[in-house]
């Protein structure tokens, strides 16, 4: 059952799901594509969640009732064809399996470190969400056999490009940030770059495999 | 081109504008001034449209040179504003001349001021704005989230204005009261007892507090379970496991976990920006369409 609900006075909340299941985030983009190309006019930012969209709009050009009713005709047909014409993207992003927790992973799941990579690189992941900082994409599902809790101290400064594992998620940090997940690797890649369009490869829904590569190999990604 | 020299950057000096919206979907904080009202107002002052860039002074400390005959405006925290030696009244436009040095002392009440320029400062956009997010790198005159420092040179036009002008009395704000904030409740939040707790109880700011989040200091509220991440808005009442709220302001994040008791109505966010920390705080609750008409109200006047 959709739900709507207001978020302070300038917002407004599509629930579309209880829970998050595996094509969920790419049905939120189709109906955040739909969304976009039908009011864009009177939205300020449009903010895909794992469950939800949040719609920021513009207070002089409409209001939560309108908007409502609106949206009505596009939540009745979804998700239907638009989820099904958008066929997401897949990434295959090179690691450099080398990051400062790995054996602490390895002895903590019972594996041994080219198990951990092995089983990391064996799941296709889905793209579930981007939030915390600029182009920071939620990926799941983790192999149950690498969840942990997230680090009792986050680090205050954790790499750009750090591959990182917490839970049953894992993620890049596109840029040096403090993080409490645990660093498998880096990504030789920007993942993030405000100069560029657009800014970040990444999309909700999009699907990403982790291949891994040498120390040369990664220094010659990042230089070129 | 020509401007202004910056001399002292004092504590934390930021470029700003209305904010870097539509990138929230990519992570991208949307920043902009912690007083929407006095930086509204010093912009209005200079006939500027709305959210042209201006400077957002923290604590004061502030000084620069005019390397061109300008008008400028100084809105917010109450600051000593010396042009060379002679005093010029908050809340006010006043003209700079080529040589002239501008001097902000230490606030004696409120937090930050607002410092605009005739036509805006000229500075390129990084994602469609120059609002400084210092955490993410983005905007400022460089464009990599920089806060000002002595050296740097505030690109502007050449300006001249009629005369002085001031804002009228009854909008200007005094920082020493203790203020009352207005808040939605969420339905769909904490539950209802909380709520009334979170109503009753005294707070007051945590010095931990800084752009990207006010926090509140009390007795703890017990907080629900954790939910899945999902955009969040400035004002957000966040409430973590520790039960101690947290309020989301400009340099927030564009989404969270955390159960919410409201939102905090988006002009007292702009008060509660003026606050040192360790002030007493009380809240009050508001319904959402009187938000809504004072919000368009205020929109109106300062958009257009």
């Amino acid at each position: 059952m959709i739900r709507l609900q207001p978020i302070g006075a300038q917002a407004l909340l599509v629930v579309l799901a209880e829970q998050p299941y595996p094509d969920l985030p790419s049905h939120i983009a189709a109906l955040a594509a739909a969304v976009r190309r039908e009011l864009g006019p009177w939205l300020v930012d449009l903010v895909p969640g794992w469950t939800t969209l949040l719609l920021h709009y513009d207070l002089l050009l409409t209001d939560h009732a309108q908007l409502a009713e609106r949206l009505a005709p596009l939540l009745a047909r979804w998700p239907g064809e638009a989820a099904r014409e958008r066929s997401p993207r897949r990434h295959e992003i090179p690691i450099w399996y080398a990051g400062k927790d790995l054996a602490e992973v390895a002895r903590a799941c019972g594996l041994s470190q080219q198990e951990v990579i092995a089983v990391h690189c064996a799941t296709e992941y889905r793209v579930g969400a981007i939030g915390f900082a600029p182009g920071f994409a939620y990926l799941g599902e983790l192999d149950s056999r690498l969840v942990l809790p997230r680090r009792a101290t986050p680090r205050t400064r954790v790499p750009a490009g750090s591959l990182a594992i917490a839970e049953r998620q894992t993620a890049i940090y596109p840029q040096a940030s403090p993080g409490g997940w645990h660093l498998l690797g880096r990504c030789p890649w920007r993942l993030f770059d405000a100069e560029r369009e657009p800014p970040c490869p990444l999309q909700p829904g999009d699907r990403v495999v982790f291949h891994p590569i040498d120390a040369a190999q990664f220094r010659a990604e990042a230089a070129g | 081109m020509s401007g202004l020299r910056v001399l002292r950057g004092g504590p934390l000096s930021l470029l700003q504008d209305a904010g870097r919206f539509g990138w929230q979907h990519l992570g991208v904080s949307p920043s902009g001034p912690l007083d929407v009202q006095a930086a509204a107002w010093a912009n209005r002052l200079l006939g500027n449209r709305w959210g042209a860039p201006l400077l957002e002074i923290a604590l004061g400390d502030f000084e620069l040179e005019a390397l061109v005959d300008t008008w400028l405006a100084v809105c917010g925290a109450d600051m000593p504003i010396k042009v060379d030696d002679e005093l010029r009244p908050n809340w006010s436009r006043f003209a700079l001349r080529v040589g002239e040095r501008l001097r902000l002392g230490f606030a004696r009440s409120g937090q930050r001021t607002y410092l605009a320029v005739a036509g805006g400062f000229r500075v390129a956009t990084t994602l469609g704005s120059v609002a400084t997010q210092m955490r993410e790198g983005l905007g400022g005159l460089a464009g990599r989230g920089g806060a000002l420092r002595a050296g740097d040179l505030l690109p502007c036009l050449p300006a001249r204005l009629p005369g002085a002008a001031s804002v009228p009395g009854a909008f200007v704000v005094d920082y020493r009261a203790e203020p009352c904030l207005r808040v939605m409740a969420d339905p769909n939040g904490l539950a209802a007892g909380e709520r009334q707790r979170f109503f009753e109880r005294r707070w007051t700011l945590s010095p931990q507090s800084d752009r990207m989040g006010a926090r509140l200091l009390g007795e703890p509220l017990s907080p629900t379970p954790q939910q899945w991440s999902q955009g969040v808005v400035g004002g957000s009442i966040q409430v973590p496991p520790d039960g101690q709220p947290i309020v989301l302001m400009a340099d927030r994040q564009t989404m969270g976990g955390y159960p919410l008791l409201g939102w905090l109505h988006p002009l007292d966010m702009a008060r509660l920006a003026q606050c040192p920390a360790h002030s007493p705080l009380r809240f009050r609750p508001v319904e959402l369409l009187q938000v809504q008409d004072e919000l368009r109200q205020f929109y109106r006047f300062f958009r257009g």
